[in-house]
């Protein structure tokens, strides 16, 4: 008899795997890169490209130089360059695009450990990076009759002019390359959720948080949820499975978080915008959540108290 | 549909549900371990020369909780000798040397006047049976049925779940034999005098649970026990989830027991096991094994305890392919062997031949995806256990109440990152049990 092998149980293990995860949120990502591509032509490409290259190279580099395992194939650089890309300008220049890929995975990911010890969205923290570094750059719009302009959030913060749904659910409209389209989003997403990739808490919580104080604070709750990053960050940001929390309640304050500090940022702040601060925070936030909504098993029982002897 | 919260879908693989149980030929040799029960192991009541017959008790315990063993064969006893052992690795065991013939203890006699037999007196027969549970866990059945005094016991559930992938045996033990598993629940009812009384079976077993209906009526004790059909989700066979699913009661945990809610289980295999020593007086010397995976002809078997694995691969037309693994029992909660030598015991439900894997997964850093406590049916974080147990770090493992997982193994079943979680928990289970007994 050849030598048998001994392991712990079980002995089957489900198909699903790390890497394809990561691919099966690139791919649903790929309607807002499309849409992104439409309406912004080929700068959106260029940026989609340079972004994905520069993130992958660097996580290679960097692997290649502390002597790691190689882990490009996984997807996951790929996925927070083509994040990045989608929640940048059209009109970033490419080295912005680069150096914002470039931190993305060299702090925002590397420098905690690699994947699975990040505390922060890697590509979240790549823009927070490029906003602090190049404001101006990062806030100049292009508008799809080839002009520049404000996003509709800009022009309903500064001008009180606000955008029809239609162009926000097509994507007609100034903004981030993968956030104009909510159509495309919401298509990505619904993949997603069939995958069961994604589950309801984070998204259900953190759209709908938006939506009942955007009522109470007297504003159009569908505009507010349509327009910005609102769907991208609620679907393919804030459900980052290792910066956001590990229980069901967990996710369900997570996401009332980021909800909560969106509204509070766009009416609020200097700022047009609120999903990447907001979510940024609630990243900040998960450990300590963590902490507070651990779960008590099955049939919980306080312990009896100990007999003194 | 009744069911808990939690648990998975495995591919379940059932390939032997069609199979009529057979009988294995008589094997040359036994090995009868010593230990093949949860508590005080026995001690050999024969010697190296002795001749035993079929149902002779050749193994005794005085412990409370413990159960006797008898000869499966008749023959000679070769030895007492340390020998591989499917749960610990290597026992004591006293192995006989068969002489091809079925020579039957005087002890063993048919009984009549069942009813007039006392709770005690059923009880004495069980135990002296050798009963214990044949689920896989293989507790004491005396001691499930003789719960302290304080703890009324109102609820009996007849376990035929079957969640574990690719097992077949009580499936089809139910299908073939349903009458004498039916008797047999009488007499466990007749022992607690419960309130309410359930057979849990699963809704891949369709036919089994028309069959149970249907055997009811007939015997007219439809209004007594009724038959639940459950969600086919793994582990619902699991005592704690079954009980939950069936009644909504929770076992408290940190070592609660179901009688702490009133509730008895016993597997289906083991209320059969009940009827053979109440109605034909005998002891527990056979239990069917489900062989299946990479053999040539998967099988149900009826076979002696103390059969060497070894005969029943030959049995099945031996090992298709090349062999990586062999477990005894299912493959989510089975224990992998080194040998083939391993005898069938008490507990052995299954054994299942896995080819040699052709890809092993690498192990990577847990991406907090979340799923292996979506899946817990002990609502536990898998994850945070594991990686406190990885840095030896128990208090906080204990935190993260290690101790209640009973290893069902769905947390490293749907775990992206392949971490083998139950590994790491049971890891930290050893060190805090060490603890606290010192």
């Amino acid at each position: 008899m050849e030598k048998l092998t001994i392991s712990t149980n079980p002995h089957i293990k489900d198909k699903d795997n790390v890497n394809k995860i990561m691919w099966f949120v690139v791919l649903a990502l790929l309607p807002a890169a499309i849409a992104g591509i439409y309406f912004f032509k080929t700068k959106a490409l260029l940026t989609i490209i340079v972004s994905v290259i520069s993130a992958v190279l660097t996580e290679l580099l960097i692997q290649k130089l502390t002597k790691k395992e190689i882990t490009i194939k996984d997807g996951s650089a790929v996925l927070t360059g083509l994040l990045l890309a989608l929640v940048l300008s059209p009109l970033v220049p490419w080295w912005t695009t680069m150096l914002g890929a470039i931190f993305a995975i060299a702090i925002g990911k590397m420098a905690f450990g690699g994947l699975g010890h990040n505390i922060f969205n890697p590509a979240l923290a790549g823009r927070a990076f490029l906003v602090a570094s190049w404001p101006a750059l990062m806030t100049t719009w292009l508008l799809v009759d080839g002009t520049t302009g404000a996003t509709p959030l800009g022009l309903l913060k500064l001008e009180g002019i606000k955008t029809a749904y239609n162009p926000l659910l097509i994507g007609s409209i100034g903004g981030c390359i993968g956030e104009t389209s909510a159509i495309a989003l919401l298509i990505g997403a619904a993949f997603l959720f069939y995958k069961k990739i994604i589950t309801w808490e984070i998204p259900a919580t953190y759209i709908g948080t938006v939506f009942i104080f955007a009522l109470i604070f007297r504003q159009d709750p569908i505009f507010h949820i349509l327009a910005g990053g609102l769907l991208i960050g609620a679907f393919f940001m804030a459900t980052d499975y290792v910066t956001s929390p590990l229980t069901r309640n967990g996710k369900l304050i997570f996401g009332f978080g980021c909800g909560f500090l969106t509204i509070i940022l766009r009416l609020f702040s200097g700022y047009p915008e609120g999903v990447m601060f907001s979510i940024l925070l609630m990243n900040a936030a998960t450990p300590l959540i963590d902490r507070y909504t651990k779960l008590k098993p099955f049939g919980y029982r306080k312990p009896a108290k100990e007999v003194k002897e | 549909m009744a069911s808990f919260i939690g648990g998975i879908h495995p591919v379940y693989n059932k390939i032997t549900r069609k199979n009529k149980i057979e009988v294995t030929p008589l094997p040359k040799k036994v090995i009868l371990p010593l230990q093949q029960h949860i508590g005080a192991p026995c001690e050999s009541l024969v010697k190296e020369g002795d001749l035993v017959k079929v149902g002779q008790k050749i193994a005794e315990s005085k412990g409370f909780v413990s159960a006797p063993i008898h000869a499966s064969v008749s023959g000679k006893v070769l030895g007492i000798a340390k020998s591989p052992h499917p749960v610990l690795g290597e026992c004591n065991s006293i192995i006989i040397e068969s002489t091809g013939k079925i020579e039957w203890d005087e002890s063993v006699k048919k009984r009549d006047n069942i009813e007039n037999l006392t709770k005690d007196e059923l009880k004495q027969i069980i135990k002296e049976a050798g009963i214990v549970g044949l689920g896989g866990a293989a507790f004491p059945t005396h001691v499930k049925l003789s719960p302290p005094q304080e703890k009324k016991i109102d609820t009996v559930i007849l376990n035929g779940a079957e969640c574990e992938p690719y097992l077949t045996c009580d499936h089809r033990l139910m299908l073939e034999q349903p009458e004498k598993i039916i008797k047999g629940f009488e007499i466990i009812i007749k022992i607690l005098e419960p309130k309410q009384c359930y057979i849990g079976i699963e809704d891949n077993k369709e036919n089994a649970i028309a069959l149970f209906e249907e055997k009811l009526q007939d015997l007219n004790l439809q209004d007594k026990i009724k038959v639940v059909r459950l969600k086919t989700v793994y582990p619902q066979g699991a005592e704690k989830n079954l009980i939950y699913s069936i009644i909504k009661r929770k076992v408290p945990n940190a070592g609660g027991l179901p009688m702490d809610v009133g509730v008895v289980v016993q597997n289906v295999g083991t209320a059969k096991a009940i009827y053979d020593a109440i109605y034909d007086g005998k002891p527990l010397i056979e239990r069917i094994v489900t062989v299946t995976g990479a053999v040539k002809e998967p099988k149900n078997l009826l076979v002696r305890l103390g059969t060497p694995v070894k005969d029943l691969i030959e049995f099945c037309q031996g090992y298709e392919g090349s062999t990586g693994k062999i477990i005894s029992g299912g493959p989510m909660m089975g224990i992998a062997q080194y040998t083939d030598e391993i005898p069938i015991i008490k507990g052995s439900s299954g054994v299942l031949v896995q080819r040699e894997e052709v890809i092993k997964e690498q192990e990577r850093d847990c991406i907090r995806c979340g799923r292996c406590i979506d899946v817990c049916p002990m609502q536990l974080m898998p994850t945070m256990i594991s990686q406190y147990a990885q840095k030896d770090d128990f208090d906080n493992a204990n935190e993260y109440f290690a101790l209640d997982c009973y290893e069902c193994g769905c947390c490293s079943y749907v775990c992206p990152s392949k971490i083998p979680l139950v590994h790491y928990i049971k890891y930290a289970k050893a060190e805090l049990m060490k603890r606290k007994k010192k």
